[in-house]
């Protein structure tokens, strides 16, 4: 039989191993979960279905279409080609305005209505987020 | 104009320098027993050139010379003299100069704190720094040069992006840099010593210093730009897992994992394979984020240059230092043979051990989390973001087993440890699981992982705060630290479980409430500020009866056109109250947004706390010698 070292490493390696093979596991697994992915409207309507899932919308505000009402913001995201109904209850950040670009992170209720739970407010006036930019220039 | 110049020409002088130090130290290095005097001399007119180039492009700022490029990309007539100063390492050029600056500080310290050291290890120490310095140097003036001419000279500036006028900003850069090219002095110093094979026990003890010096100043600059991200980007939260956050905490984690490391090497003389492999790692992680923020791949406000071939060069460099780390590191290193067999499973050195490993599985997470979109975008070009919830399903589970290692290895001894006498730890751990247990019992969400996490928490609190009475001044430093983490989680946890908030669209007058509070507009005042105008709202918070008066501003800054929020928070012990006004749409309304904090203020002690016992750490040593 073996030593009681070799023994000791053998298992060591081992549960070294389980351990490597668990995390790895786990973060594939939550990464799955977890990714929020970038549409456009036009994106939206080539969807075959709507899922339950995260996702963030990105466009241009339609002008004329920003709507006010006490708990809630309604408004249009478009890239020109399709566009989208948005609702929103929260913070609105404040270079949020009509003919800008913006990013709404939430839920899809169907092809056209859009549940935001959250407006990204990261940029200054002449900045454009990338996403926004690239799904502007590809229609 | 004159100060460009200066600054400019200086810098390419700090350059040439670099040959007679590299001259100096291949010639020292094969004769004579001491070292050369010139090595030190030579240093330090690097430094005094790299120095006088930095003031050359901070008195560039304070006079407004706009014939400067980088000064009429930052700066403004209107902007006061404190935010002008802090300009200069608000952008991409500025801030590597800066590192240069440190960079050269920081040979030169070593230069002269290292006298007892072998001779061939402090030049070997000295020809790597210089490396790094050359790399930066040749960056600096080829493609990112601070000085650059604009011709014509115009007549103001663009001016600085108002959010990063404030005062934790402006000092946020330089601190973390301290942090980071420490890291640089930590990472040639192991890769001479390698090379040396005088990795040991005295070298353990000396490299330690360097090592708590860049983690303290780390740790403060973390902190610095989470408290600015807590009060000026107005979500009320503090860390937000975004890749420039990220990418500051990623080298705090390894850095943690080597501080623990050096201590084992320090005491047992093993591990030595780990020190190389993580003094690499930090450093390395340092460069990425320097890189990653300052290259424009992350969209987020720390994005001021976007420019591929910026990228490009710090990517080729860092793979070059790489390469050669790693090949030191496969031919010269030995590993250590004493005594490396004998780890029992009982001992102070494995929990830090098991430690280690969870810092190593930490530390994956956040840079899966961080690479994996810019990776799946350059290949399938498909837009993704990973939010908070992966962070925090990945992380927080295994926070448990690692804060029940935090409060177990210090009661430990080296080498071999019984059991015996260590009932109080399972008391205490059953107390803590019980008071737990009360806390969280009134909340709904996840209960079972909540009181085990809390629990844990409170098992590391009160362990630690036993030993403050039990042991006194032995071992303080690692308690502090030690019973600062735990306090840090608690609050964190805390501030997460019982925060609330009242969001609502508003107009002057009106009121809104919920179950708890009630939120009152009484008016909104117009100042003109000298380089923005100023609408200040106040709103009147009805809670219990007790009225707080809370005042948010809004601010149009004239250059560049930006909006700004400015929250108003009222900090007790228990609670912060925070509350911030956004406007909508050019209508009477406004976006209010109030938010109940409690503990925040503890997050921040509780950091300080974690600092201090690495302060202690850093002069204690020094008082005993």
């Amino acid at each position: 039989m073996y030593g009681r070292k070799v023994k000791l490493r053998f298992l060591f390696i081992i549960l070294v191993l389980i351990s490597l093979i668990l995390s790895v596991f786990l973060v594939l697994k939550s990464l799955e979960e977890n990714v929020v992915y970038f549409k456009s409207p036009s994106d939206i309507q080539l969807l075959s279905e709507v899922k339950n899932k995260k996702i963030r919308v990105g466009g241009m505000v339609k002008e004329k279409s920003i709507q006010i009402k006490s708990n809630k913001v309604n408004f249009v995201i478009t890239d020109f080609k399709n566009e989208i109904n948005v609702t929103y209850s929260g913070v609105v950040p404040n270079l949020f305005s009509e003919g800008k670009g913006v990013v709404a992170e939430g839920y899809l209720k169907d092809k056209s209505f859009f549940e935001a739970s959250k407006i990204l407010a990261k940029h200054d006036e002449n900045y454009m987020p990338p996403e926004v930019k690239a799904a502007l220039e590809s229609k | 104009m004159i100060y460009s110049s200066i600054g400019y020409y200086s810098l390419i002088l700090g350059l040439v320098i670099s040959f007679p130090v590299f001259f100096f130290s291949i010639k020292n290095f094969r004769n004579e027993e001491v070292l050369d005097y010139k090595i030190i001399t030579f240093s330090f007119i690097q430094l005094f050139l790299v120095v006088i180039s930095f003031f050359g492009l901070v008195f560039s700022f304070v006079y407004s010379d706009f014939s400067n490029e980088t000064v009429f990309n930052n700066s403004h007539t209107t902007k006061p003299l404190f935010y002008k100063i802090s300009g200069t390492w608000g952008n991409h050029e500025g801030s590597l100069l800066l590192w240069l600056v440190v960079l050269t500080l920081f040979i030169f310290l070593f230069l002269i704190r290292s006298k007892g050291l072998l001779k061939k290890y402090r030049i070997l120490t000295v020809l790597f720094q210089q490396i790094i310095i050359i790399g930066f140097f040749v960056f600096l003036i080829k493609s990112s040069s601070p000085f650059n001419y604009i011709f014509p000279i115009p007549s103001e500036g663009l001016g600085l992006n108002p959010i990063l006028q404030d005062p934790a900003l402006a000092i946020h850069p330089p601190i973390l840099y301290l942090g980071y090219v420490g890291s640089s002095i930590i990472f040639s110093s192991v890769l001479a010593a390698t090379t040396l094979n005088y990795i040991s026990k005295n070298w353990a003890t000396h490299i330690k210093s360097w090592v708590l010096a860049s983690w303290i100043f780390l740790t403060l600059g973390i902190m610095l730009g989470s408290i600015w991200a807590y009060y000026e980007l107005g979500w009320g939260g503090f860390w937000f897992w975004d890749p420039v956050e990220n990418v500051s905490l990623m080298p705090w984690l390894v850095l943690t994992t080597l501080l623990h490391c050096i201590l084992i090497l320090e005491k047992r003389s093993i591990l030595s394979s780990w020190v190389i492999i993580l003094s690499i790692t930090t450093f390395t992680l340092s460069m990425c984020g320097t890189f990653l923020v300052r290259s424009g791949i992350l969209n987020s406000i720390h994005t001021f240059a976007n420019d591929p071939e910026r990228g490009l060069f710090i990517l080729t460099f860092l793979f070059i230092l790489i390469l050669i780390s790693l090949f030191i590191f496969l031919v010269f290193h030995k590993s250590d043979n004493q005594n490396s067999s004998s780890f029992f499973f009982f001992s102070k050195e494995t929990s830090i051990l098991i430690n280690n490993w969870f810092m190593m599985y930490f530390l994956s997470v956040v840079l899966i989390g961080t690479v994996y979109p810019i990776f799946l975008d350059v290949i399938t070009s498909q837009k993704i973001s990973i939010g908070p919830p992966f962070y925090h399903k990945l992380i927080i589970p295994f926070l448990i087993p690692f804060l029940i290692f935090m409060a177990i290895g210090p009661q430990l001894k080296w080498i071999k440890s019984g059991l015996e006498g260590k009932v109080y730890l399972a008391v205490i751990f059953i107390i803590s699981l019980l008071i737990s247990f009360f806390i969280v019992k009134n909340t709904n969400t996840n209960f079972l992982v909540n009181t085990i996490l809390i629990g844990s928490a409170f098992f590391l609190f009160f362990t630690t705060i036993r030993d403050f009475f039990l042991k006194k001044l032995k071992g303080i430093q690692q308690n502090i630290a030690h019973f600062g983490f735990s306090l840090l989680i608690l609050s964190i946890l805390f501030n997460n479980i019982f925060s609330s908030e009242l969001i609502a669209n508003l107009k002057v007058g009106e009121s809104t409430k919920n179950d708890r509070f009630e939120i009152i507009f009484n008016k909104l005042e117009k100042f003109e500020e000298k380089n923005y105008i100023l609408f200040k709202g106040n709103f009147s918070i009805i809670e219990n009866e007790i009225e707080d008066r809370l005042e948010p501003e809004l601010r149009i800054y004239n250059q560049p056109n930006i909006i700004t929020s400015e929250a108003d928070i009222k900090t007790s012990l228990l609670t912060d109250k925070f509350i911030t006004m956004n406007i909508v749409h050019n209508e009477e309304y406004f976006n209010i947004r109030y938010q109940v904090k409690p503990f925040m203020i503890w997050i921040w002690i509780s950091i300080l706390l974690i600092s201090l016992g690495g302060l202690i750490s850093l002069f204690k040593k020094k008082y005993e010698k």
